[in-house]
């Protein structure tokens, strides 16, 4: 994007995610959601919209859109109804997806998203629930779309956002927090790469200094967060060009294409449906009470800007460090399960910000695919308390542990990384290191203490690295003061 | 001699005088000997009713038998038995079997009634007339070259032929009541919400009932407190105790209060017909009824909104029939030559046309639908006949962008207003009484052609629906034409013991 247009335009951004539920049924079948079992086995007659089947209210999926409305600062509508939006395709059963339309259960909230120079408030208009269709597979058959129905019936919700965002970076930052809070809530993976968070967006720019929003373009299809940011800048940058030209910007819908990295057509506005919203007749309103409200109240977790502060404060955590560490839900409760076990937050802290970040990242996975649990890095932190390891052996013992079920302690043995705390054996040692040492121990004695370092590489050196260097530096320093 | 209704059936049986497995083989008897003149079944299952009358019997000999012993039934072919085949008389469902019982039909089973076939219908329960149906037009059993009424026209012919002793149809704006009156016999729509509607194939779900029809109140009233009751799979049935339907038949009291409303009994309304009516209301008060004159001012936009509402429900239910999973598909082939030719057609035209022209046949080629839409269309306009398209179209049309509010919104504001009326009027009356249908049995193909005039034989039922309440449709007695007349009595939500009552003396008192 030329600097001109940046001083010249802006961009107005909404989003419309939808996040899957993890709820234990589909959204109005009693029926799991299971994906990756083999296409259309997880049905009932209602997935496949057999005449004379009905819708029945998943229970678990008013409760977890109220979670999500309340994490957000949301109003709650005591009465909303569901809606049916109509529209044919084959992988749409019964011909309309239930929706909710003019009465979304939750509503007028906000989220506050961290970038790097400045915090920002971001508000949301609606969140409703509504199911999902299936899948149309169009790449496996040479003649024939396929239909997998598997997916069909499953709740999902609706996260509808004010044009408030301005820029490709604030739409990943605000992203990131639904993600985040979506998985704090547990009421949703987060995953966007397998669409159990799917993503929307609303572009359009105007000169800067002019209020009325600019004709917008609807974009579809982005499966990460990574290209939500691209896409998003590529329309800014298409939309400003267009206008630049001397040409103007159509409402439409429009595809990314990951390959080409560029949005096309879908549809014009003309083409876009009328999908001819009324209210379910099959299903009651959702009639939300107050003593609904605060048990749900009752039952939300701590959150992440919470969680965050209670880090700094009770564990001493640097912002930085507590930030990155309760970025991911299931993070911070792996890093409290590690300093809970080792009853030792500091070193837990360290070795989950440094080493475990490390292999997470190196292996492209997410702490919940990680294969070494808390009490066996509880084990390891607490070897190297207790002065069985060095730091070194520790780093050594910590890669082993990732191929390894067996504990911190076997493999210190097995890999004869125990240090050596045997005060006649390190006696002697020390004394061998002194005597091959003479300038050394003059200039040591002359006051030149960096030296010390020198003298307990000597004994590491000599010992195979498991000398006690705690117990060498001691011994030195006796000996030589 | 066998008795015609379940009442008598089952004390000759338990009395050791009749077999069950004899009351089957009559019925089918009845069925062989009427059904190609009447039309009223559509589909049989003898062996399986056979071996069903066997297996009760032995357990009314054991003295272990349901409440529905000696029910031979008639299901209407709009309510799904598994395995059995579901068409709503309609092509579109042409080969269709169902694969789950509806809720109504688990519990006619539990209730040891025996099921021996499926009955004729209008398609997808819209008509007053049983005409449009796949398999041709039911006959009315007391004049075969009358209609049988509709949409459940083969559940009230297949009762007053005795080709059963009770069948379920569904009612959605009279299709239970107004052929129950040209027929001849008791036909009851329940309180929308007291009989589950799972399993029965959507027309306008916030009208939907499931009843029954029979020879008697008693036995109406039997076959409804089988089916009646919460269902946790339809989200819409009333959580509610299921009070004793068949002890009020059996002790009506005699001092209600009946409720006549001007509305019912003005324009459109045949002087025979009203002349019947009235001489109930005066037995019924010479009996001991309290008659009251009310007033019901919407009913005369009843009609309107009922045509609004039912069908924008109807054109969204019936989307699920697209060919796509199961049902009529059109052609393949067929639309892929009917589009090449098409698109072959319009290039011909581009090529000779001037400039000017060409833009507006580009225009034509451009919209040509797609492979998958055309087969939506065909497939649809195959499949559905021309009432069922009539009502999708019109749905279709009150729910679009620009139409909502004027069409669905108002008509949702006056369904509330006509529901209000009642509401009122039940402050003052147990039960509101009017004739069930305008006419007795027309000639079958007169009004085929006029809609207009066919929706006018569901003036007086379809502000029940409109309003959710309870109604009933008993024989009032015979017109001088020789065709039954029925009289119709409703009462308030979840109050279906005063309608049996009331009906109950009307029968007392023929």
């Amino acid at each position: 994007m030329s600097t001109i247009a940046h001083e010249r335009f802006e961009a107005v951004i909404g989003l419309e995610v939808h996040a899957q539920l993890l709820t234990n049924s589909k959204a109005f079948a009693p029926v799991a959601p299971i994906y990756g079992e083999a296409p259309n086995t997880m049905v009932t007659p209602l997935c496949l919209g057999h005449p004379g089947t009905l819708p029945v209210v998943n229970e678990n999926l008013v409760r977890y859109i109220i979670k999500m409305g309340l994490a957000t600062n949301c109003s709650v509508a005591e009465k909303s109804i569901f809606a049916r939006k109509n529209y044919f395709y084959p992988d749409l059963p019964k011909g309309y997806q239930i929706s909710q339309f003019d009465t979304p259960i939750c509503f007028d909230g906000y989220l506050d998203i961290e970038l790097e120079e400045y915090n920002k408030r971001i508000g949301l208009t609606r969140i409703h629930m509504e199911e999902d269709a299936g899948k149309s597979i169009h790449d496996q058959d040479p003649y024939n779309t396929l239909v997998d129905l598997n997916r069909a019936g499953t709740p999902l919700i609706e996260i509808v956002s004010e044009p408030d965002l301005r820029t490709p970076q604030e739409a990943y930052a605000y992203l990131t927090k639904i993600k985040q809070i979506v998985q704090y809530l547990e009421i949703c993976d987060g995953n966007m790469e397998e669409g159990s968070l799917r993503c929307d967006a609303n572009v359009s720019v105007r000169p800067r200094g002019r209020e009325k929003f600019g004709t917008r373009t609807e974009l579809k299809n982005m499966n990460s967060f990574r290209n939500v940011e691209k896409a998003i800048e590529f329309e800014i940058y298409r939309q400003i060009e267009l206008i630049e030209s001397g040409g103007e910007v159509v409402q439409q819908t429009r595809l990314w294409d990951t390959s080409k990295n560029q949005t096309r057509i879908m549809r014009s506005k003309e083409e876009a449906h009328d999908y001819r919203y009324f209210p379910e007749p099959d299903l009651p309103p959702i009639i939300v009470t107050t003593e609904l409200l605060d048990e749900i109240k009752e039952e939300l977790p701590e959150l992440a800007d919470v969680r965050q502060k209670r880090f700094a404060e009770e564990y001493g955590m640097s912002e930085v460090d507590a930030v990155t560490i309760t970025e991911d839900r299931y993070l911070a409760d792996f890093f409290e399960e590690v300093a809970e076990a080792a009853n030792n937050p500091k070193a837990a802290s360290n070795l989950v910000l440094s080493d475990v970040l490390r292999v997470l990242n190196e292996q492209s996975i997410n702490i919940k695919e990680f294969n070494v649990s808390p009490a066996r890095l509880a084990e390891l932190i607490k070897l190297k308390e207790e002065d069985k390891i060095n730091s070194s052996a520790m780093q050594t013992i910590f890669d082993a542990m990732l191929d390894n079920e067996k504990s911190a302690e076997e493999l210190a043995k097995e890999m004869n990384l125990i240090q050596v705390s045997d005060t006649g054996f390190l006696e002697e040692l020390v004394d061998e290191i002194i005597a091959n040492n003479p300038d050394e121990v003059e200039r040591f004695k002359a006051g030149k203490k960096q030296l010390m370092g020198f003298f307990v590489g000597q004994a590491m050196k000599a010992s195979k690295g498991k000398a006690n260097p705690k117990m060498v530096t001691q011994m030195v320093a006796k000996k030589l003061n | 001699m066998i008795p015609n209704t379940i009442q008598d059936a089952r004390a000759q049986i338990l009395a050791g005088n009749l077999k069950l497995t004899d009351l089957v083989e009559h019925y089918y008897t009845n069925i062989d000997a009427s059904n190609e003149e009447i039309n009223a079944f559509v589909y049989l299952n003898k062996e399986d009713a056979l071996k069903q009358a066997q297996e009760i019997q032995k357990k009314a000999d054991a003295g272990n038998h349901g409440p529905l012993m000696g029910a031979v039934m008639g299901i209407k072919d709009v309510i799904c038995e598994n395995g059995k085949p579901t068409t709503c008389a309609s092509e579109m469902l042409g080969d269709f079997h169902s694969v789950y019982d509806a809720t109504v039909i688990e519990r006619l089973k539990a209730a040891d009634a025996i099921i021996v076939g499926r009955v004729n219908m209008d398609e997808f329960a819209m008509g007053s007339t049983n005409e449009y149906s796949r398999y041709g037009a039911a006959r009315n059993p007391h004049d075969t070259t009358k209609v049988t009424g509709g949409s459940s026209g083969g559940s009230a012919a297949a009762v007053a032929a005795n080709m059963a002793n009770t069948t379920l149809g569904s009612d959605t704006g009279g299709s239970i009541r107004q052929p129950a009156s040209y027929c001849g016999v008791v036909g009851i729509k329940p309180t929308y919400g007291r009989v589950s509607r799972f399993g029965l194939v959507a027309f306008a779900s916030s009208f939907d009932s499931i009843g029954p029809l029979a020879h008697s109140v008693e036995d109406a009233a039997a076959v409804l407190q089988a089916i009646a009751g919460f269902d946790e799979r339809d989200n819409t049935s009333a959580q509610l105790e299921v009070p004793d339907f068949v002890a009020a038949a059996q002790n009506p009291k005699k001092d209600i209060k009946i409720g006549v409303p001007e509305e019912f009994f003005g324009e459109g309304l045949d002087e025979g017909v009203k002349a019947i009516v009235e001489a109930n209301i005066k037995k019924l008060e010479e009996n001991g009824a309290e008659i009251v004159p009310i007033h019901l001012p919407h009913t005369k936009y009843g009609l309107a909104t009922y045509y609004i509402l039912a069908t924008a429900e109807a054109s969204s239910n019936l989307a699920r029939f697209d060919g796509i999973r199961y049902g009529h598909r059109a052609d393949k082939n067929a639309v892929l030559d009917e589009l090449k030719a098409e698109e072959a057609e319009i290039k011909a035209r581009l090529k000779a046309a001037s400039d000017e022209e060409k833009p507006k046949i580009e225009t034509e080629l451009e919209k040509l639908d797609s492979a998958l839409t055309r087969l939506y269309k065909k497939s649809r306009t195959e499949g559905f006949g021309p009432e069922v398209k009539r009502r999708i179209m019109l749905g279709t049309y009150v729910l679009s962008a620009g139409y909502y509010d004027a069409y669905y919104g108002k008509a949702q504001r006056v369904r509330r207003l006509i529901q209000n009326d009642f509401k009122e009027a039940f402050k003052q009356v147990d039960v509101i009484v009017s004739p069930t249908a305008p006419t007795t049995a027309f000639d079958i193909g007169s009004e085929i052609n006029d809609p207009l005039q066919m929706y006018l034989n569901d003036a007086y039922t379809i502000s029940a629906n409109l309003a959710g309440i309870c109604g009933i449709s008993v024989p009032a007695g015979t017109h001088e034409n020789g065709l039954p007349v029925g009289i119709q009595f409703l009462g308030d939500v979840f109050q279906e013991e005063k309608i049996i009552n009331a009906g109950r003396l009307v029968e007392l008192l023929r």
